[in-house]
């Protein structure tokens, strides 16, 4: 069983090996991509976690059919060379084999069709409060409603619910940032929402097309004029997430960014009170109050 | 043999250049002047992507507005790095990316496999003289230089206000491309598309009776080297598709000056009815750029294993099955645009199934070289490693098709890596596959092998490098078409310049070993490849005579000849 032993434990390396390569092992990221990652950003919602699993599986998978491929390429490469096999067979069937790589295929996709089919459906259908989510359980249904609308070359935010809370976002050119902001990612004001809380997010355009997307999130949907894209998120963990217009709109197509400050729900609520009179005031004190909140947590945690 | 030039059979060939060259008529010659053209567009792709990635290389923008204000004569333009300043860096920069796709595709790919190869080969495979309709022939050539130019053009006059050229990436999505961009660059290239588009259908149609009627006596279709068939497919997926094309792109002309609104809301239409449309022709359109690279591998893996090909009806099969399976798959390209829960499911489920007929290529392939006594000449490197980047490219595939997966992936790096390796790397290997194979039939000279690999080693690197990388980018989540990026996302942008920069390299080299072969003259024999290749083109001399097949040829003597009657 020796033998046995050893295969397993090269086996265990080498996936170990190409978790490395491939970054399933992701970086400690939030919300942005950090240097040198390889794998997706860290997802804070179930739907994200989902996919992470999901593709990473699929990942070892895509590997593995590749690998094998080069393996059996190298094979006939070295075997079947002309100085080493110098009379060709003249074999041109095998039905046990063609039945084969045909049948494999169809039942490893049959296979993935399943997780494939299970996300979709957690994707699209909105929580109620019943349905159970793979990543994330039963999740209330939405609370919070987001209007997203795409503009040349920035977003627009609503609050329908919120008294008609409406304000602009547009990117920070690099002299306004400030100290710890990164660069085309940060925004004059950010979209806030409460966190462990279903947001249905609503995106449209109002000049050309444009997508609202939230790598964190899982979320990606195009903003398209005349129409209404309807998605949902429940973020599990406070933070800032940053997220970059997907669909090409024209010259600052780079430069209209997404910021979404996922805090507490009493900090929202200061937030929102402000926010509906003077959405710069607004700003300023959701800064103020998200600094007090990470000093509390970082008390909390050294004790 | 060697060192002698074989005395070419020129016999019915016009004596002036004019009549020869522009007005001509012969299969052979069209394809040596579709080859010519596709080189001559391949290099300004190239260069367009070569800005472009010269500027992605470093965070902040480096070239651009200097570049910009070249073109424009203007100096408005902001401080390095205060992006969203006034310049028009970042429109030229779309500019770039869309007409590097644009003419990639029409001008580079799909002039090299089909009116090249295609029209050199064909007729020849089939044992017919010529195509079937030789002044149609011609002018299908006779568009595409007028459709270039036009889209040339429209890079030169104003797209949006106060920008030259179109840029709105080549799928041209409206609003973008309507009110988007009111100039007249967009109507420009819908001109071009236009133009280009009459060219492949006509052709297409040229390619269809060509093979349904012009095979030789004993060549029935299940006889038929699977190059023409992969032609045939390609020929049938552009006149179904190509149609739609044009009446999306009408339509859009017509929203663009005419006043009406089939894709504005405004109007009760719809921008994703111009999606639905576009995607139509578009997924069919990139199994048109694949599929006679199919064709082409098939014949050289063949050849240089001195083997039959493996499961061939199977292989002529995969490719009609990709083909139909490939013309209902198309909203795969649109999971983010809002379709509806069914929709996504369907779509993802019949994009899922064109990895089976995609698998069964390439497992018979490696079947093909299996027993084989396989010589591993410049076209059989080529086909080799055409079948190892498919590979990748394919299961990258697999991955997108899962709609939920898409919503991360979509409009990200990782689709551009995806692409480019069926495309840049598949399709492109593919081609240099046949040119290696064929440059001896077509021309009558021998080139350089060992120029000819070190071509191969520094594409391989350099391509790879690339677009390895890039799928990393697209993970973490660095969108297309983007003049700037995150600086989280520096690192492997740097890398993938620098595989640019040796693909550059790789060109040099092919341009060098093209000189060195046509300056040596070394002279080839009917066959230089041996036994393995049993197709009729190796059975005329090198080249060709000018008309081939006065007599027709007998394809049941040839099989057994060739001892392919098993």
């Amino acid at each position: 069983m020796s033998a046995m032993t050893s295969l397993f434990r090269v086996v265990l390396t080498a996936l170990t090996m190409i978790t490395i390569f491939t970054g399933l092992a992701f970086a400690q990221n939030v919300g942005m991509p950090v240097d040198k990652q390889t794998g997706f950003q860290t997802p804070v919602t179930g739907v994200m976690e989902f996919i992470v699993d999901f593709e990473g599986a699929l990942n070892y998978l895509i590997i593995f059919i590749t690998l094998f491929v080069f393996a059996l390429l190298a094979y006939v490469m070295v075997k079947f060379r002309a100085s080493k096999n110098q009379e060709p067979s003249k074999r041109t069937h095998n039905t046990l084999l063609e039945v084969a790589w045909t049948a494999i295929p169809v039942l490893i996709l049959m296979v993935m069709a399943i997780p494939s089919f299970q996300l979709l459906w957690d994707q699209k259908i909105t929580p109620d409060g019943e349905r159970e989510y793979a990543y994330a359980g039963k999740l209330p249904a939405p609370e919070v409603t987001i209007k997203a609308i795409g503009i040349q070359w920035a977003w627009e935010f609503e609050y329908p619910d919120e008294e008609e809370l409406a304000f602009s976002s547009y990117m920070k050119a690099d002299d306004e940032l400030e100290e710890g902001e990164p660069r085309l990612l940060s925004v004059d004001n950010q979209v806030v929402v409460p966190v462990n809380t279903t947001v249905r997010l609503l995106v449209t355009s109002s000049d050309v097309l444009h997508a609202f997307a939230m790598p964190a999130f899982g979320v990606k949907v195009d903003a398209v004029p005349g129409r209404i894209n309807e998605t949902w998120f429940n973020v599990k963990k406070e933070g800032i997430y940053y997220g970059q217009c997907s669909e090409i709109c024209g010259k600052d197509h780079a430069f209209m960014p997404i910021a979404v400050r996922v805090v507490s729900k009493d900090i929202y609520n200061q937030w929102l009170n402000v926010a509906k009179v003077d959405i710069d005031e607004a700003g300023t004190l959701l800064k103020q109050l998200v600094a007090e909140n990470q000093i509390k947590t970082e008390r909390l945690a050294r004790r | 043999m060697a060192g002698h030039a074989m005395a070419v059979d020129e016999r019915g060939a016009p004596k002036s250049f004019i009549s020869r060259w522009i007005f001509s008529t012969n299969h052979k010659d069209i394809g040596t002047l579709y080859l010519i053209f596709a080189i001559m567009a391949g290099i300004i792709g190239f260069l367009l992507s070569l800005g472009m990635r010269m500027e992605l290389q470093e965070p902040g923008i480096q070239y651009f507005h200097g570049w910009a204000n070249l073109i424009n004569g203007e100096t408005a333009d902001g401080p390095i790095g205060q992006t969203s300043a006034d310049g028009n860096g970042q429109h030229l920069y779309n500019v770039f990316v869309t007409a590097h796709g644009l003419i990639m595709i029409f001008f580079m790919v799909m002039p090299a496999l089909i009116g090249g190869f295609a029209n050199w080969f064909v007729p020849i495979m089939v044992g017919a003289p010529d195509m079937a309709f030789p002044r149609m022939n011609n002018i299908s050539f006779w568009l595409l230089p007028p459709a270039f130019i036009l889209l040339i053009l429209s890079m030169f006059v104003e797209g949006p206000a106060g920008g030259l050229g179109i840029g709105g990436g080549w799928t041209i999505y409206p609003p973008l491309s309507t009110t988007g961009q009111p100039g007249p660059a967009m109507d420009f290239a819908i001109l071009s598309l236009h133009v280009a588009g009459a060219s492949s259908i006509l052709g297409a149609i040229n390619f269809i009776t060509t093979i349904f009627n012009m095979r030789a006596p004993g060549m029935t279709l299940h006889k038929m080297p699977l190059f023409a068939w992969s032609i045939l497919v390609t020929a049938f997926l552009l006149v179904m598709s190509l149609p739609v094309l044009a009446g999306a792109i009408t339509m859009l002309l017509t929203d663009r000056n005419f006043g009406t609104t089939f894709f504005d809301p405004a109007g009760g239409g719809d921008p994703i009815l111009f999606q639905h449309l576009f995607w139509f022709f578009g997924h069919p359109e990139v199994y048109v750029i694949i599929l006679p690279a199919f064709g082409i591998v098939s014949h050289i893996i063949s050849t240089f294993s001195r083997k039959p090909i493996f499961g061939y009806l199977g292989m002529a099969y995969a490719m009609v099955g990709i083909g139909v399976v490939g013309s209902v798959v198309w909203a795969h390209h649109m999971f983010t645009a809002g379709l509806s829960l069914a929709a996504q499911a369907y779509f993802t489920a019949a994009t899922m199934v064109i990895a089976v007929p995609t698998g069964i290529k390439i497992f018979s392939w490696i079947a093909t070289m299996w027993g084989g006594s396989i010589s591993f000449r410049t076209p059989m490197i080529w086909a080799i490693g055409f079948i190892a980047l498919f590979t990748m490219g394919g299961v990258t595939g697999v991955v997108l098709a899962n709609a939920g997966i898409d919503r991360s992936m979509h409009d990200t790096y990782y689709v551009v890596a995806h692409f480019h390796y069926v495309l840049s790397l598949g399709a492109v290997f593919g081609i240099f596959a046949g040119w290696y194979y064929w440059f001896p039939k077509m021309f009558g000279y021998m080139y350089s092998e060992t120029i000819a690999n070190i071509h191969f080693a520094f594409t391989f690197v350099g391509v790879n490098t690339i677009f390895f990388v890039q799928h990393f980018a697209g993970r973490a989540g660095m969108p297309r078409r983007y003049i700037d990026y995150p600086d989280g996302l520096a690192y492997w942008n740097e890398i993938s310049s620098i595989g640019t920069y040796i693909t550059a390299v790789s060109l040099v080299v092919f341009f060098i070993g093209v000189i060195h072969a046509f300056v040596r003259k070394q002279a080839v024999s009917e066959n230089p490849w041996g036994e393995g290749a049993n197709t009729l083109e190796w059975t005329l001399p090198s080249p060709p005579p000018y008309h081939q097949f006065e007599q027709l040829p007998d394809y049941r003597a040839h099989e057994k000849a060739h001892g392919l009657d098993h």
